[in-house]
């Protein structure tokens, strides 16, 4: 799994390299497409939204697609997605695929996690 | 948060009531030996850590754990595994006939994997384990879970760095769980100078198990022991364990009880006249017996002899050789007349064949166990035990051997042990020093007279009978084992030829006394009659002297007549007038007693 899991990259979009590549194809080169998982409408998910909502806002300019899961919703996508912490976000596009977790506070980590502002020192 | 927090207190109350008030309410885990030393099984509705070292067993045991309790308790259970792929272990477990997959399509089983992988994750600012918890919220409901496994849960320290959040979220985890009401299972890896790595699942944990492998002299035994268990009593020592075919075995035979039952009865050796010797009907059932003796002197036979007459009056006999074959235990047999062959087949005799040195001591004694289990036999036979030191160290044997005893005991099942006594050791002394656990203790030997080796048998001690003091040959014939009869020299018991020497010179004794009476009575009678006849001859002599003593007194009667009659013819010629006295004593006489006139 572990081998299969660097393959693919992301078990969620399907196993084959066929159906990613689709899916890639499909979307507006350079757009960012961000998934945030979040438990409830706990202080901690809200913060992180907001902290998301902010930080998209200021430094992609509307090219981005932000969507808003809540775990507690749909467990299933938290079993596909390999979510155990609370709150992560999924950049799936572009690539390389990269987990963020936390309520989202740290925005210089975050851009340079989401690779928006190049790494300085390392991280 | 999903919670059923109201059916689970409504599910505690039942439960509650159903079972035994006082006592902590368990949950059986289904494996063999495991309840016993938990005296029940888990904690119910709390977790239980299972640590180890690698390849340990714990995955195993959590798995048994969860395929029994939805096969034999009816009770789902979750398997989350943070190391293995569902589909891995599914494969890794068929082997020990675990279909997970069927469990899954029954709905008696919901798996899932966690994948946690260093490096993958940017931490920004905090973070709780919700989606975790969401996943096993997830996995529970679906099949409606009453046991889970967390199977390594520390994993997930190696995938997220804040070991603060993660310490915490693993505390809220256990408590979680005890409020799901599910019993949990975690396993843990082992860590230095501490039972998990993280040292915090014994803490939450109400139960601790460890699991062992050890090797020692290249020889590896599996052990368990329960380190601890809240709010219940439970077995302390080190159990030893088998992973085999069936899943788990634990043994949890322990020294402690001395309760077992006595019986009082007989059961016969297979021979005849040792049986006489034995209180006139051999061992008791359910006891120990010991054959101790040097190379070659026919322990194995008295094994057999014993063994072939259990299976003969319809008992089951359960024979565990560590020198020789099956086939060549049958064969070797048959040339002392004892056919085992049949009562294989009758499937009243199993010969277990192993080499003590396949597998550890308490893998040995665990798979004896077993056996003993599944054959249910009324005699065990060992032979030998002391082969048994090449697996173990001589106490280690001993206190195998004293648990093996006494779980035997227990089940009135009689135990014939060999031991092999090395050339220049003390006869009256086991090589795995377990003389004082035996009831009978039968000694062989060879005796060497004459330029010939014998074989002796005593008995050294029998508890509880009667029993023959005696040194007895015994010969291995065509027609099993026979005891000769005693013979006793100037220098001891007479064997071989020297017994056929001393036969043949009894017997010879036997007649020539015989004559010698006879002569000695026809000379007592002869010396007899030539008495008689002596008695004969003085009696007449006697006769003879009485008459010659009367004619002396008759003649001197005459004699005095004559000389009165003399001396009145002489005064009548004188004339004279002196008056004639007469004699005062009667003249004539009667005649003497006796006598013959």
């Amino acid at each position: 799994m572990k081998q299969q899991n660097r393959a693919g990259d992301e078990p969620g979009l399907g196993s084959s390299a066929h159906a990613y590549e689709r899916v890639v194809a499909a979307y507006p080169h350079g757009r960012f497409v961000l998934k945030l998982y979040v438990s409830g409408i706990s202080p901690r998910s809200q913060r992180a939204i907001e902290n998301l909502q902010k930080l998209c806002e200021q430094h992609l300019h509307g090219n981005y697609d932000l969507e808003i899961i809540d775990i507690y919703q749909r467990p299933m996508a938290a079993k596909r997605e390999q979510i155990i912490a609370a709150p992560t976000l999924i950049k799936t596009m572009p690539l390389p695929v990269q987990r963020i977790i936390g309520d989202m506070s740290n925005s210089t980590r975050i851009l340079t996690a989401l690779g928006i502002v190049p790494s300085t020192n390392g991280k | 948060m999903p919670s059923a927090v109201k059916s689970r207190k409504l599910a505690r109350t039942t439960r509650t009531l159903a079972g035994t008030d006082k006592q902590l309410r368990k949950c059986p885990t289904g494996i063999t030996g495991l309840d016993q030393i938990t005296q029940g099984g888990l904690p119910w509705g709390r977790p239980a850590l299972i640590c180890g070292g690698a390849g340990c067993g714990k995955t195993l045991m959590a798995v048994e754990f969860i395929v029994r309790g939805a096969t034999q308790f009816d009770e789902p259970g979750v398997f989350i595994s943070f190391e293995e792929t569902s589909e891995e272990l599914a494969r890794n477990v068929r082997s020990l006939g675990f279909d997970l997959d069927d469990l899954i399509r029954n709905k008696k089983l919901a798996m899932d994997f966690i994948c946690v992988e260093r490096g993958e994750v940017e931490e920004t600012g905090e973070y709780d384990l919700e989606g975790l918890f969401v996943r096993l919220n997830y996995a529970i409901d679906s099949v409606k879970a009453k046991r889970i496994v967390l199977d390594t849960i520390e994993s997930l320290f190696s995938g997220l760095s804040n070991t603060a959040i993660l310490r915490a979220e693993l505390r809220r985890l256990f408590r979680w769980l005890k409020e799901k009401g599910v019993t949990a299972v975690i396993t843990g890896e082992k860590g230095d100078g501490s039972l998990t790595r993280q040292g915090i699942e014994e803490y939450v944990s109400d139960c601790v198990i460890m699991l062992d492998h050890r090797v020692h002299d290249q020889l590896s035994t599996r052990r368990l022991r329960v380190v601890k268990y809240r709010g219940s009593t439970h077995g302390t020592n080190e159990y030893p364990f088998i992973i085999d075919d069936q899943g788990i075995s634990v043994l949890p035979v322990t020294s402690v009880g001395l309760d077992h039952p006595a019986s009082t009865n007989r059961i016969s050796s297979g021979i005849e006249r040792l049986d006489t010797m034995l209180g006139g009907k051999g061992f008791f059932r359910g006891s120990s017996i010991l054959v101790t003796g040097t190379a070659g002197s026919g322990k194995t036979s008295l094994a057999a002899s014993f063994a072939h007459a259990t299976c003969q009056s319809g008992g089951k006999c359960l024979y565990f050789g560590f020198v020789e074959s099956p086939a060549q235990f049958i064969r070797n047999m048959r040339s002392i007349g004892l056919d085992m062959e049949p009562a294989i087949r009758k499937g009243l005799l199993l010969f277990h064949a192993s080499r003590p040195t396949l597998y550890g001591l308490e893998t040995h004694l665990t798979v004896m166990h077993r056996q003993i289990e599944q054959f249910k036999p009324s005699v065990v036979i060992l032979d030998p035990v002391t082969n048994m030191v090449n697996a173990g160290l001589a106490e280690d044997v001993r206190s195998m051997l004293m648990r093996l005893m006494d779980h035997l005991k227990g089940k009135q099942i009689t135990t014939f042990l060999t031991s092999l006594t090395q050339s220049g050791e003390s006869f009256e002394q086991t090589e795995a020093m377990i003389s004082s656990l035996i009831d009978t203790w039968l000694l062989v030997r060879d005796i060497e007279l004459g330029g010939e080796r014998n074989r002796c048998l005593y008995i050294l001690k029998s508890r509880g009978m009667a029993h023959s003091n005696q040194i007895r040959e015994f010969v291995l014939s065509r027609h099993g084992i026979e005891l000769l009869n005693v013979y006793l020299g100037p220098a001891g018991v007479l064997t071989g030829s020297a017994r056929l020497t001393q036969e043949a010179r009894e017997q010879a004794e036997k007649s020539a006394g015989k004559q010698g009476v006879q002569r000695r009575r026809v000379e007592a009678e002869a010396t007899g009659k030539a008495l008689d006849a002596q008695i004969a001859a003085l009696q007449a002599q006697a006769v003879a002297q009485a008459l010659a003593v009367e004619q002396l007194r008759t003649e001197e009667q005459a004699r005095q007549v004559q000389e009165l009659a003399d001396r009145s013819a002489m005064g009548r010629s004188r004339s004279a007038d002196i008056a004639i006295v007469a004699p005062s004593s009667p003249v004539i006489t009667k005649p003497l007693k006796g006598g013959h006139q």
